[in-house]
Order: C-alpha cells, then sequence, then structure tokens
C-alpha cells in the first residue's frame, strides 16, 4: 500500500497501513489531531483492543465516543467527561427546582379559582377540576442510567 | 524499600514501588480492582504521564476521574462516559421545556390578571428570555461530526410556538 493512503493511526505509528488496518476507517488521514488526542489519552494498543473487542456496526459510535473522551480530558486534564457530567447533574438539580416553585405558583393560583368558582356556582351538582398536566414528583431521583455514584471530588468540577 | 507493602499498580505491574511512587498515594494495595481497571482503559504509562503533568493537590481528583471514566466504559464499550452526558443532556432539555411552558403559563396568567398594562411594562424581550434564555445557555457538549448518527445534540428543538 502506498504511503499516501495510510490512516492517521498508521502516519502517526510510522508503519505501514494494511488493507485491513482496524484503525483506518475511524481515523482519516485528514484528521491527525483525532488520532492524536485518542492516542494521547488511550494509547495506540488500548483503541485498538477496544474496537477489536466490538461488533464492526458499533466501531464508528465507540470511535466517536473515545475521540469526544479524550479530548474533553485534554481539555480539562482534572475532570475530563466526568466533569461534564456533574455540571448536568447540578443543572437537573436547579431546573427540578425551578419547576417545582413555578408549578407551586400555578397549584396556588388554579386552587384559588377553584374557590371563587365555587362560590358562584353553587346549585352546579358537578364541578370537573383538571389541574395542570404536569405536577412536580417530590420523591422523583435523580436520573441517572450508571448506577455508579459520583466520585467525591476535593474540588467541586467547573466545566463551564 | 523496608517492609512496606507495595502499591497496587507496582504490584500489578510487578516492580518496585519507589519511595515517590506518582501511584502510590492513590492506588493503595488494599483496593487492587481500582488500578486494575484504569489501567486496562488508559494504560498505566499514560496514566502515569497525566498525573505527572499536574499539580498535586489535582491528583487525586483526576485519579477519581479516571476511575468513573474507566469503569463507565467497561460497562459500556460504546459509548463509556457519552452515553450519560447524551442521557443527562435529554433529561435538561425535557425540564427546561417544561419549565417554558410553566412560565409561560404563569405569564398568560398575568397578563388576563392585568390587561390593562401599558405596554412598556410587559417587555415582549422579556418573554421571549423566559422562553429562551435558559435553553440558549446551555452549552452543547455533543455537537461533533461524525459518520454515525446516534449521538445528536438533544438541544435542537422545533420552537415551542407553531
Amino acid at each position: 500500500m502506498s504511503y499516501s493512503t495510510r490512516c492517521a493511526a498508521c502516519k502517526s505509528l510510522r508503519r505501514r497501513c494494511p488493507q485491513d488496518c482496524i484503525l483506518a476507517p475511524y481515523f482519516p488521514s485528514n484528521d491527525p489531531q483525532r488520532f492524536a488526542s485518542v492516542q494521547k489519552i488511550f494509547g495506540a494498543s488500548n483503541t485498538t483492543k477496544i474496537l477489536q473487542q466490538l461488533p464492526v456496526h458499533q466501531r464508528a459510535e465507540a470511535a466517536d465516543c473515545m475521540s469526544f473522551e479524550a479530548a474533553s480530558r485534554i481539555q480539562d486534564p482534572v475532570y475530563g467527561c466526568v466533569g461534564i457530567i456533574s455540571q448536568l447533574h447540578q443543572q437537573i438539580l436547579t431546573t427540578q427546582h425551578e419547576l417545582a416553585m413555578t408549578q407551586a405558583q400555578l397549584a396556588f393560583h388554579y386552587a384559588q379559582q377553584e374557590t371563587q368558582q365555587e362560590r358562584r356556582i353553587m346549585t352546579q351538582s358537578q364541578v370537573q377540576y383538571d389541574g395542570p398536566s404536569s405536577w412536580f414528583d417530590p420523591n422523583q431521583k435523580e436520573p441517572f442510567y450508571l448506577d455508579q455514584p459520583l466520585p467525591d471530588f476535593h474540588q467541586p468540577p467547573g466545566f463551564l | 524499600m523496608g517492609g512496606s507493602s507495595p502499591c497496587a499498580s507496582c504490584k500489578l505491574l510487578r516492580r518496585r514501588c519507589a519511595k515517590d511512587c506518582i501511584f502510590a498515594p492513590y492506588f493503595p494495595s488494599d483496593d487492587p480492582h481500582k488500578f486494575a481497571i484504569v489501567h486496562k482503559v488508559f494504560g498505566a504509562s499514560n496514566v502515569s504521564k497525566m498525573l505527572q503533568e499536574l499539580p498535586i493537590h489535582q491528583r487525586s481528583d483526576a485519579v477519581s476521574s479516571l476511575v468513573y471514566e474507566a469503569n463507565a466504559r467497561v460497562r459500556d464499550p460504546v459509548y463509556g462516559c457519552v452515553g450519560a452526558i447524551s442521557y443527562l443532556q435529554n433529561q435538561v432539555s425535557q425540564l427546561q421545556m417544561q419549565l417554558a411552558v410553566a412560565q409561560a403559563e404563569i405569564l398568560c396568567i398575568q397578563m388576563q390578571q392585568e390587561p390593562a398594562l401599558p405596554t412598556h411594562q410587559i417587555d415582549p424581550d422579556d418573554k421571549s428570555l423566559l422562553l429562551h434564555s435558559n435553553l440558549n445557555n446551555l452549552p452543547q457538549y455533543l455537537n461533533f461530526a461524525s459518520s454515525s448518527n446516534v449521538i445528536q445534540d438533544p438541544l435542537k428543538r422545533e420552537s415551542l410556538w407553531t
């Protein structure tokens, strides 16, 4: 194979790029930075191992995710991706709180309306009341699809 | 070295645990799994380089986040931590949407209750801020070009008002 068609990985590793190079489909020669980041954080050997263990149809996504994680770790060498997760957790808590306050305001308003309605229409036998469509559930647990807890950092991540 | 036991890293790597071993403070011998998983995903050499580039007071947090990330990748070899980010971003988007709807409802109620207010007291920009400020201030973490369409920017959405 001509050297001019080597993938970014083989170029970086200064080796021949075989026809069945496992890294070539995911680390094209026109984006050397992509492989450089992954190599710095995961290492070429680990990257190859991780992709080899996956079925072919999942390797593109895995390579994309590893690139993202590597770029995050280079940008934030202390927290990497985990800093983003921590920030998102915080955003969820803050937004849930804000939503609860707003829905409580709405509930108060509708309760007042209902009281006024009942006073005006005393002869009606049935009064149908439909509250707001979404009620905040005070028992709602923090959503997290990976069940391991976040590390107890000495200093909270400040990704933003 | 005397009688002190090697750290988990040096035990796994089968080498002498030096007094100034960079791994020893963070990978004690009583938790071999912690280093094993970090070594499996990142490699001991890469972890050592990463720690060496950080000031000492930040290394403990760096190790914690590396362990977390390594665990995520072992449990989900395709998406790793990025799967969690995608899920959580969707959660934030949904909550922001619910909040925007609830805030719009309150604004409508306020406008119904005070219909005669002069226009300068109800600034249309305030309304758009209510609806859009929280949505537009969220940074877009997942927005990289790739051949896969699985991870999409969850912040892209149709306007709330049709």
